[in-house]
């Protein structure tokens, strides 16, 4: 295995991991904010929950980037042909 | 283990080669479209029960389409509802065994994309001609040209990224499980992913509606602006 496939491969891997870190802090502060206005406003918390739920997937989308980059690292590299 | 990123033609239609995700497509249209037609074909002033289901959809859709757009969705609930529905149906299709969603695949998703990105065009100009939709690009201020005109690239091309992650993601991962653990353990994450695929549905017709919003009723706020300026 030469070196570039090795540093693919380790790349890949910390795209996935260090990528996930953001998501999961925005998604966890997001779930707070949501649960403190449906706390106050119970009324409400059908439009929150599905403004929470659109969101949650956009703030996703961030790590799903990575993980798109992780598979084009190791099943479409272009350097590795 | 296959690449989720590249699909293998099963068979060739002249040079035409044909992969799974088109053969899903189509069955999947087949279905929408007999569906419709066998719910048309039915129409009562006092709906039965299927008609009644099949009227909630549609105005869950309006319903959705005026509280985001802020316009009466007539001219564009054929186009949202389409576009939920076809996606709605191609994600959770991996429930039928053996079946693998089209949407997991890069091609549908840039065609579903690309619809997208004509359609804001084709309602833009429709709404305000070429000079009113030509004009959105310039609707904060003319310093921003470039960055919409960039924005309306790339935001098409998060569009495709996002949809094609999460479902073949979801795919992907249920393979991997399946391949580490036993029969019944990836279930769970199954039922992840039939949740992941409503809200995916749901958000790119959401965010279909969001863009064409921004093509055809930017004129207002600009109009607005101008009148703002003469006023003082």
């Amino acid at each position: 295995m030469n070196w570039l496939a090795l540093v693919s491969i380790v790349s890949a891997a910390m795209a996935v991991s260090f990528g996930a870190i953001g998501p999961a802090l925005a998604e966890g502060r997001a779930v707070a904010a949501a649960m403190d206005a449906i706390a106050r406003q119970p009324e409400s918390a059908g439009t929150i929950s599905r403004t929470l739920f659109v969101g949650l997937a956009m703030i996703e989308t961030m790590a799903i980037y990575c993980l798109v980059i992780a598979l084009l690292l190791l099943f479409a590299n272009p350097l590795l042909k | 283990m296959t690449s989720p990123l590249e699909s293998a033609a099963l068979f060739h239609l002249g040079p035409v080669p044909i992969t799974e995700a088109v053969i899903g497509t189509w069955a999947i249209m087949a279905v929408l479209v007999a569906g419709g037609m066998l719910i048309r074909r039915r129409l009562a002033l006092i709906p039965s029960a299927t008609q009644a289901a099949f009227e909630l959809i549609v105005d869950t859709v309006d319903s959705q389409i005026r509280d985001t757009m802020r316009v009466e969705p007539a001219p564009y609930r054929a186009f949202i509802g389409t576009l939920f529905a076809f996606i709605f149906v191609a994600n959770w299709s991996t429930l039928i065994p053996g079946v693998e969603p089209p949407t997991a695949h890069l091609e549908t998703d840039a065609a579903l994309a690309l619809v997208v990105f004509l359609a804001v065009i084709w309602f833009g100009i429709r709404a305000g001609g070429v000079g009113g939709y030509l004009a959105t690009f310039a609707s904060p201020s003319p310093i921003m040209i470039p960055l919409n005109f960039v924005e309306s690239l790339t935001r098409t091309f998060s569009m495709l990224v996002r949809l094609f992650g999460n479902v073949m993601s979801g795919v992907f991962m249920i393979g991997i499980v399946l391949s580490l653990a036993g029969l019944l353990v990836p279930i769970p994450l199954m039922a992840l992913d039939l949740l992941t695929g409503a809200v995916q549905a749901y958000i790119f017709a959401i965010l279909a509606m969001v863009f064409i919003a921004g093509a055809v009723g930017a004129e207002q706020p600009g109009a607005d602006t101008s009148s703002n300026r003469t006023a003082p």
